[in-house]
């Protein structure tokens, strides 16, 4: 009965969206509805061959299928943001690599939303729609809730990423930062995240443990939040059903205070909150140590959530947006700062007794490491906030440069160690194919971190300097082409720092690949003199 | 709490929760964490008092300080005006054939007008002022429209084939493509080649001459010096606006060209256009 249902609606999706393919107005449009007809077809004839095949899942385990492709797709998407990355940087420092024969595809307008959306929603996304699923199961005792809901919530996922991706080099974006995709690819989100929703508060449901586990609060607070979030500052009405362009419901200030209430929040909820979650798993079950404070994990959990929704103004200083409204984002984004570090220090203390580890373990140095990248950006954040401070930093090299510590430090770090603590775990081997390929990583990254770090700090502080310098009688001493060409070295500097830290990202991808093809690299053991 | 929930290493007893194998010490909150959240939260109080802050049934707190971020820019604009009065109100009014008559108005011109030129002018003619492709070198002594500072003055007052200012510089180049056949053309560009001395095909050339004379002299002039009156360029020497390569002339003669460069009045004030000309006049070229 449920699959003629699905042969049903997916055949009409696939209908429909021949039709759409066919009445398209634009390139994006057009290529869109062809890729949905042929995964609708796909499904269906997927569906069709399984039709009075009844197989019977084994439903006494953890569902842990759908977290080995999650832990695929993280590691896939990664390299592939990575590469853009480094790619678009290098167009910085080189115009000449936006292709004059590749126009306007390959435009860096239409390769930075690129970029932006494989680290943080194909990258970061699929590293928590997996690590959730992992981490729900464990702590509540309990299988994923809904049997095939968390596939749909993956390939679902995984649809709205490819849709996001090609619509940017085709040229289709409603050009607020981060939530780029239109408005189709926004319904068919939220579709796939009230699935998510729906299988985590499942599974919390059936949960066989009494209390419910600290990273379970920040994973729930990030689904719930990034859904209110995407649908309020996503809201738009089509220009026509046939094309992909949508006009904003709110406009002009109104719509900046929307865009950047989403805009913090999604680096709130989704960058924080949520890696909070996988945090608070992974570093006390690699390290073998208790949490540090269960009181602290507490406060900081709902002082944290509380807080983070009113920052959003700070990112509108100095503009339409009145002065009461950024001074109270300023003055909630310094209270934030140390319920942000409340998870720092969760994290490193958790270490206690297992110090030691830090020398032996490449998985818990880079542990340490992102906590303490979040512990740096979460400081440098609340003092970019301030208004003076941002009156020099707005709009700079710098912005970039706090962006980066925290996404290739916080949020990448603590992922990387995610991947390394679930391959062998979720394939059955006993561990990493390769340790000294994991060192190899942490140090790529770090060195990589660095270098992109310091040389945003510096062009930006520069390039802040020069934009408000002022003679003695007041006229501007820069033009804006002399601050550009100023920061050409530390462009190539950053570039540099990009393509250490997608060398690490490859190097992870083979151990993955490695340790799941089976087998354990042995180090012979260096000769002991003979007594 | 029994021994069972103690953890040995660090000698602190734990909540007695375990998720799958995970358990939670029972630690305080620590002190300077704690501190320091409430001091930022006193801060955060007198700072919002100070500052506007609080939205209110109409309108919001405008904070004990008065303070405005518009307010203050306003301010800052006024002091660096006031500062300058004397001296902008001077630059306003001056006779600009005489400006260098007056060093100190002479030095202010220039400084307000290079930064003048770095806000608006440097995105087509470059910040360094050697233009472009299309967009006139105001570092050479090749003037198009002239290069006295009168002349420099009027140009960024009312611009070039522009829609807007009626005053504007106008001129307009035919395109010859309807009126000459190819060869015609070929043998214009050898000529145009010639008189700019670049090698070229002397048997075209010579009958170049003869078209010359016909159909580009009456701006051109006879020979190919230009003419600033009607924004009609030079061509025997180096300088191009275009580009003085056969494939650049022959797309010029056949399409003819049509730069334009818009009116800087309103959005410059009197004393700024008088500073941009001052500044652009004293860059090497100034007639």
């Amino acid at each position: 009965m449920f699959n003629t249902f699905k042969l049903i609606l997916l055949g009409l999706i696939a209908l429909l969206a021949a039709i759409a393919a066919n009445y398209g107005r634009d390139l994006a449009y057009q290529v869109h509805a062809i890729i949905i007809m042929l995964v609708a077809s796909g499904t269906f004839i997927y569906v069709l061959r399984g039709f009075d095949d009844r197989p019977q899942v084994d439903h006494s385990g953890y569902m842990d299928g759908v977290i080995r492709y999650g832990a695929i797709a993280t590691g896939f998407w990664g390299v592939v943001g990575f590469l853009v990355g480094t790619y678009i940087a290098f167009q910085l420092a080189f115009p000449v690599l936006n292709l004059e024969f590749a126009q306007p595809f390959t435009n860096f307008g239409r390769l930075r939303p690129l970029h932006t959306s494989s680290v943080i929603f194909a990258f970061g996304g699929n590293a928590l729609i997996m690590s959730s699923f992992y981490i729900v199961q464990r702590t509540c005792g309990s299988r994923l809730w809904g049997g095939n809901l968390a596939w749909f919530v993956f390939w679902g996922y995984n649809l709205f990423i490819v849709l996001a991706a090609t619509g940017y080099v085709l040229g289709s974006t409603q050009s607020k930062e981060y939530a780029e995709p239109e408005w189709y690819v926004d319904i068919w989100l939220t579709v796939v995240w009230v699935a998510f929703l729906l299988v985590f508060v499942g599974t919390l449901f059936t949960r066989k443990e009494k209390h419910i586990y600290v990273a379970n609060w920040f994973l729930l607070s990030f689904i719930v939040t990034v859904a209110m979030l995407h649908i309020v500052n996503n809201l738009s009405i089509p220009v026509s059903i046939f094309g992909s362009k949508s006009v904003q419901v709110f406009s002009g200030v109104q719509d900046a205070m929307v865009q950047w209430w989403y805009g913090h929040n999604a680096v709130g909820f989704f960058l924080t909150a949520g890696f909070l979650g996988m945090m608070y798993y992974f570093v006390p079950k690699q390290a073998g140590r208790p949490v540090y404070s269960y009181k602290l994990s507490i406060i900081h959990f709902w002082a944290l959530i509380f807080l983070y929704i009113w920052a959003g103004p700070h990112h509108l200083h100095y503009t339409a947006l009145p002065d009461w409204a950024t001074t109270l984002g300023m003055v909630f984004s310094i209270i934030l700062w140390m319920p942000s570090w409340g998870g720092m220090i969760n994290g490193l203390m958790t270490l206690q007794g297992a110090w030691d580890k830090l020398r032996t373990d490449p998985i818990i140095r880079m542990m340490v490491a992102s906590l303490a990248f979040y512990g740096m950006s979460t400081f440098e954040g609340p003092m970019m906030s301030i208004r003076a401070v941002n009156s020099l930093s707005h709009y700079t090299d710098w912005t970039i440069g706090h962006v980066h510590s925290g996404a290739l430090g916080w949020n990448g770090m603590i992922t990387f160690a995610a991947l390394y603590f679930l391959t062998p775990r979720l394939w059955g081997r006993e561990r990493m194919y390769s340790v000294a390929a994991i060192n190899w990583h942490f140090w790529l990254a770090t060195i990589g971190i660095v270098l992109y770090a310091s040389s945003m700090w510096v062009s930006g502080i520069m390039e802040g300097l020069m934009w408000r310098e002022v003679d003695a009688q007041g006229f501007l001493v820069n033009s804006f082409a002399d601050t550009v060409a100023a920061k050409h070295p530390m462009y190539v500097v950053r570039a540099l720092g990009g393509v250490m830290y997608l060398s690490g990202g490859l190097i992870m991808v083979w151990n993955m690949w490695m340790t799941i093809r089976g087998g354990v690299r042995v180090t012979a053991p260096v000769g002991v003199p003979a007594e | 709490m029994s021994d069972e929930n103690l953890d040995k290493v660090t000698g602190v007893n734990t909540t007695g929760h375990d998720w799958d194998g995970i358990k939670e010490l029972n630690n305080p909150l620590p002190r300077w964490w704690l501190w320091t959240l409430y001091a930022c939260i006193v801060w955060a109080i007198g700072y919002s008092i100070a500052y506007p802050a609080w939205p209110m049934i109409s309108g919001a707190t405008t904070g004990l300080l008065g303070y405005s971020t518009r307010g203050e820019v306003a301010k800052n604009i006024a002091a660096v005006e006031a500062a300058n009065a004397d001296l902008t109100n001077r630059l306003a009014e001056v006779e600009l054939a005489s400006l260098a008559d007056d060093p100190e108005l002479n030095r202010f011109a220039i400084q307000a007008g290079a930064s003048v030129f770095r806000t608006n002018c440097s995105q087509c003619h470059g910040s360094g002022a050697a233009g472009a492709v299309g967009y006139p070198n105001l570092l050479d002594d090749d003037w198009l429209w002239g290069g006295d500072i009168e002349a420099i003055s009027l140009t960024v007052r009312h611009g070039i084939r522009n829609e807007i200012d009626p005053d504007a510089r106008w001129s307009q180049m035919p395109a010859f493509d309807e009126v000459l056949v190819d060869d015609e053309i070929a043998s214009l560009v050898a000529h145009v080649q010639n008189i700019s001395g670049q090698d070229h095909d002397a048997a075209l050339a010579a009958a170049g001459a003869e078209l010359f004379l016909e159909n580009c002299s009456a701006c051109h002039g006879e020979e190919g010096m230009g003419n600033k009156d009607l924004g009609a360029p030079n061509l025997t020497d180096a300088i191009w606006l275009y580009g003085g390569s056969a494939d650049t002339l022959e797309y010029t003669i056949r399409n003819a060209r049509f730069g334009i460069m818009p009116p800087w009045t309103p959005r410059l004030s009197d004393a700024q256009i008088n500073a941009v000309a001052a500044y652009v006049h004293q860059l090497g070229g100034g007639e």
